[in-house]
């Protein structure tokens, strides 16, 4: 019961910072987002009553847009980038070994909460191919080999 | 007023009155779905298609939309419009195989099924027009309902698909719906939609189950009208 308040109180914060105006419903899911990595259920319904928009439009909002998640994501988000110039330079081979070495399937986070590993469209850096983004870290002409290291990396991080 | 030409016959009508309102108020009949005099228009089902002439422009425009203008020349059944018409049915004839309505339709305009349109299995009924969402918005004001998701897994639910703590069990949605997508299984004593049971109320006069508790409750509250006033079903008022 502890951390739903806290949740609420949080919500509550970040929909005030924005000035409890719906016309900026998109940037407080946004900084829920940044808050959780993913919508809390709980904290939607805090927007809803905040904004005094019904809690059905904002899960329209909320399940449009790709960059909202509903379920709890990893600390790390691992994006492959299935763009032309990626797939082109087998980027489908990197999504394969990341799915092998994860053991989770694409859109799904793996058991200690560390990865979730997601396929993206273009990450605009079609020069580096492929590349994935893994916690907003580009990681540029990216081979199987070095799959294994860099999660380790990350694993070591924290 | 305004002045303009529908297949030949001239009409006028106020400005800002839209085409099809025109239409139908001079009995030329436009094919619709989603035009519902209860809610507001989206041309979504795009049935409604006409063409439009302006000077020596012809344009084809979904005529639920599109306001009056001096001096336009519509036509409703030319071959043009009918073949745009023709299009949109195969289309929704392949989201929906099993509606009904739909059927009927495409078999008064001799469309039949395509192989190109691979029909869909998981559509149901739903052709998107979101008169369901607007009218538990804008007539019932509860807004329990709306989309979730977006191309090809865009559907009309409930939040998280879970039970709506907001929705009272009306049935306008099901009411307004023009493919009958949405469920609605109403017994003596209850009414079971988007999955919520809701509880009956009896008639305090004759008995007679009419309306769901959890709705009279809602009017009650909004109007201000005594619930022991609105338990008396609209035969014995």
């Amino acid at each position: 019961m502890k951390k739903a308040t806290t949740t609420e109180a949080k919500t509550k914060e970040i929909v005030k910072k924005h000035g409890r105006d719906k016309s900026g419903l998109i940037a407080i899911l946004q900084d829920i987002q940044e808050e959780y990595n993913y919508l809390p259920k709980e904290a939607l319904s805090v927007v809803g009553e905040q904004l005094e928009v019904p809690i059905s439009r904002i899960y329209e909002v909320a399940t449009f847009y790709n960059t909202f998640s509903l379920n709890p994501r990893g600390r790390y988000l691992v994006e492959v980038c299935a763009g032309t110039a990626c797939h082109v330079q087998g980027a489908f081979n990197l999504k394969d070994r990341l799915q092998r070495d994860l053991e989770i399937e694409c859109g799904q986070t793996t058991k200690d909460n560390m990865f979730t590993l997601e396929e993206v469209r273009c990450l605009g850096c079609c020069s580096l191919a492929p590349v994935v983004r893994i916690g907003g870290n580009i990681h540029p002409y990216l081979t199987q080999n070095e799959i294994p290291g860099i999660l380790r990396n990350y694993r070591k991080q924290g | 007023m305004v002045n303009f030409i529908i297949d030949g016959k001239k009409i006028s009508a106020a400005k800002g009155t839209m085409v099809l309102e025109a239409a139908r108020a001079n009995g030329i009949d436009i094919p619709t779905l989603c035009a519902h005099e209860a809610v507001s228009r989206s041309g979504a089902c795009r049935l409604c298609v006409v063409e439009a002439k302006k000077g020596k422009r012809a344009k084809i425009v979904t005529s639920c939309l599109y306001p009056v203008e001096e001096g336009i020349i519509i036509e409703t059944k030319n071959e043009r419009v009918l073949n745009v018409r023709r299009l949109v049915l195969q289309l929704l004839l392949a989201r929906c195989p099993e509606s009904d309505v739909i059927r009927d339709l495409a078999a008064q305009l001799g469309v039949a099924p395509q192989p190109r349109f691979a029909a869909d299995k998981d559509k149901s009924k739903c052709i998107l027009c979101r008169s369901c969402v607007r009218v538990c918005e804008e007539i019932v004001g509860v807004s329990a309902i709306g989309f979730s998701c977006r191309g090809a897994d865009k559907a009309v639910s409930t939040p998280f698909n879970e039970d709506s703590a907001v929705c009272i069990g009306c049935g306008a949605c099901a009411f307004i719906c023009p493919t009958g997508h949405i469920e609605m299984e109403t017994t003596e004593e209850t009414r079971k939609i988007w999955g919520r049971t809701f509880k009956m109320k009896a008639c305090d006069v004759c008995g007679r189950y009419f309306a769901p508790e959890d709705q009279l409750k809602y009017i009650s509250k909004k109007t201000g009208v005594p619930l022991k006033e609105l338990a008396v079903c609209t035969n014995c008022r």
